[in-house]
């Protein structure tokens, strides 16, 4: 990371303060906070059942936090909805893959495009000059997206044939033509062998680097994390035990102790 | 995939297009010239592939499972007996669209329920829009205009002075009204608007994720659907049945306009012909073989019980081996063709006679 950035590392963007949320009885979060910085590679990483798709899940509003606030871009967002979220530029991937599977890779990437569609059903409907106009840019962009992730050979395909590295790719793609200034990327790398571990490592730093995107996201294999982010968050049973750089997350004791389990 | 040539079609389309067109408006009406083809098959048909598309929208397209097709084709239907005797400077067009207006607000108002549940509950919410409108045209003497007897007379139709009157011209009227709506649909369905309906349809956690609005969709969704069932309801009463009675629009026909989707092809709008097509030819085809084959030996009764069997079995057979319809089963055909019969494909033979030389 000794490489000058084009995009220097800025004020926080998203915060997230005190948060809690539990399911009934089950505490999934208990009281976290941390903050992502304009332009960085954040991390999130923890053990299985540490609440860290949860933690993705309260800031993009798909879950209701019980307490807490989410802040984003300077300003504290009382209710927030995946919706919301999106206008406000923060876009997102899932664990468990999202895509719209009936339909093709251009398709998929085109409803990212969707808040920068402003055309009405009926205007689609009558395929007005400026309908026209809004979708020969956006299939522009998508086409840039997709010769990006270079995936242009399997455009046409739809997602739901494809395997599931390349659908993953593709659901970075949709995230990224909704031109959001955080993405946030559930286990993106999940499922992987080694090569396609390091294209999507590639593509996440191109795009912080290239774009500015700040990145979130969260990953098991700690050797990636080490190397691609810029700070780490761990949390362990819904809470957060260690913090900073990957440097001194390793160094940290309680972090070993979680993941390596400790005597009692 | 093909580049548009005009709007959203591709130059595939606009053959198939004009192909139709030709068929439709220069070879049926030349050669087919008994009243019954007109009266019994062609108008319904074409009524029938309207409320399918319609249907198609909010079912195909948008996912979200409704039963009431027929309500909102009554609602149509109703609405324009009601605008043509209170309103008549608005006109046969007007009228339709305006009727095809007052039934999206139904759609919109029996859309709402999408928004809390789905799948099989939906269907059921949405059987309210069935049984509500028809009940609330009897109810009401006024939608009827107080007449007793049950059955009214739809009203000629008359467009800038002109009576359309004759079978031929009522299956023109239908003709223009549906290859347009269809086209508009297309367009819809190819376009942004298509593709929000079919995110939501495809992931809706993820649609919201990227911005598209839930509420806006569905209820779009609906709104659109209902407009199409109410035109084709519209349609349904003044060229086809000439009449006007809630009964006709009851929950069988909600359940033939189903049967027309699903066999047709979920999301498809050429499967909306295509299944209309079947379901209503497929009765007329087992009453000639009834009759021709067997002279009569089957009892007409016996026949109608074997159409709903055949219907049943086609249906549970679609959903297990083809659950895209009648449009995927073509496309499969014409794929199998071209792999089987290379040559046959005149790109190949040009290119391959360019290779040569």
């Amino acid at each position: 990371m000794a490489i000058e950035r084009k995009f220097k590392i800025g004020k926080p963007i998203l915060e997230v303060k005190n948060i809690s949320l539990s399911f009934g009885g089950v505490k999934a979060i208990t009281d976290t906070s941390f903050d992502v910085l304009e332009h960085e590679v954040r991390a999130i990483i923890g053990p299985n059942g540490a609440g860290k798709s949860s933690m993705l899940n309260c800031i993009n509003g798909i879950y209701k936090p019980q307490q807490g606030t989410v802040s984003f871009k300077g300003k504290e967002i009382p209710n927030i909805t995946p919706n919301l979220m999106a206008q406000m530029g923060l876009s997102r991937t899932f664990q468990n893959l999202a895509l719209f599977k009936r339909m093709s890779v251009l398709d998929n990437i085109l409803v990212g495009r969707k808040l920068h569609t402003k055309t009405n059903f009926l205007e689609v409907a009558f395929q007005l000059p400026k309908v026209k106009k809004e979708e020969k840019i956006n299939r522009e962009r998508s086409e840039e997206i997709i010769s990006f992730l270079e995936i242009e050979d399997i455009k046409d395909t739809p997602v739901g044939k494809l395997p599931y590295g390349l659908q993953k790719k593709v659901e970075l793609g949709r995230a990224l033509a909704t031109d959001s200034s955080v993405i946030l990327l559930d286990e993106p790398m999940a499922g992987m062998n080694v090569e396609e571990k390091r294209d999507m490592c590639r593509f996440i730093l191109k795009v912080n680097d290239e774009l500015g995107t700040t990145m979130v996201l969260i990953e098991h294999d700690m050797g990636v994390v080490m190397d691609i982010s810029d700070r780490v968050v761990v949390l362990d049973y819904g809470k957060v035990i260690g913090d900073g750089t990957p440097d001194e997350v390793r160094s940290n004791q309680k972090v070993i102790d979680a993941y390596l389990g400790v005597e009692h | 995939m093909m580049k548009p040539v005009f709007m959203t079609y591709t130059k595939k389309d606009l053959i198939n297009l004009a192909v139709c067109m030709v068929l439709s408006v220069l070879v049926i009406p030349t050669f087919i010239t008994t009243e019954y083809w007109y009266t019994s098959i062609l108008i319904p048909w074409l009524c029938l592939a309207l409320a399918t598309i319609g249907q198609q929208i909010v079912m195909g397209y948008t996912g979200q499972l409704a039963l009431g097709a027929a309500g909102f084709m009554a609602a149509g239907a109703f609405a324009m007996f009601n605008l043509i005797l209170r309103v008549p400077d608005l006109g046969f067009v007007g009228s339709l669209i305006v009727s095809g207006l007052i039934a999206a607000a139904f759609g919109i108002l029996f859309g709402l329920p999408s928004l809390k549940v789905r799948g099989i509950y939906l269907m059921v919410a949405t059987l309210a829009s069935q049984f509500f409108i028809i009940w609330m045209i009897d109810k009401f003497g006024w939608f009827k205009n107080y007449d007793s007897s049950g059955i009214i007379t739809a009203q000629d139709i008359v467009i800038l002075g002109k009576p359309f009157t004759t079978p031929l011209a009522m299956y023109f009227v239908c003709l223009a009204v549906t290859t347009v709506l269809t086209l508009l649909a297309m367009n819809m369905a190819r376009g942004s608007t298509g593709r929000n309906w079919m995110a939501v349809r495809d992931m809706d956690i993820a649609a919201e994720s990227m911005g598209v609005s839930l509420l806006r969709t569905k209820v779009q969704a609906f709104a659109i659907s209902a407009f199409y069932c109410g035109v084709a309801g519209a349609l349904f009463a003044f060229c086809y049945l000439k009449s006007l009675e809630p009964v006709a629009f009851d929950i069988k026909l909600s359940f033939k306009i189903l049967f027309m989707c699903i066999l047709g092809g979920l999301g498809t709008i050429n499967g909306a012909f295509i299944g209309a097509a079947f379901i209503l030819l497929f009765p007329v085809l087992l009453n000639a073989i009834g009759n021709n084959v067997f002279h009569g030996a089957i009892d007409a009764t016996i026949i109608s019980s074997i159409e709903q069997v055949i219907f049943g079995g086609l249906m549970i057979i679609f959903m297990i081996y083809e659950p895209l319809g009648m449009a995927k089963l073509w496309e499969n055909i014409k794929q199998k063709f071209k792999t089987k019969f290379p040559t046959m494909n005149v790109k190949n033979l040009t290119s391959s006679i360019g290779k040569k030389s």
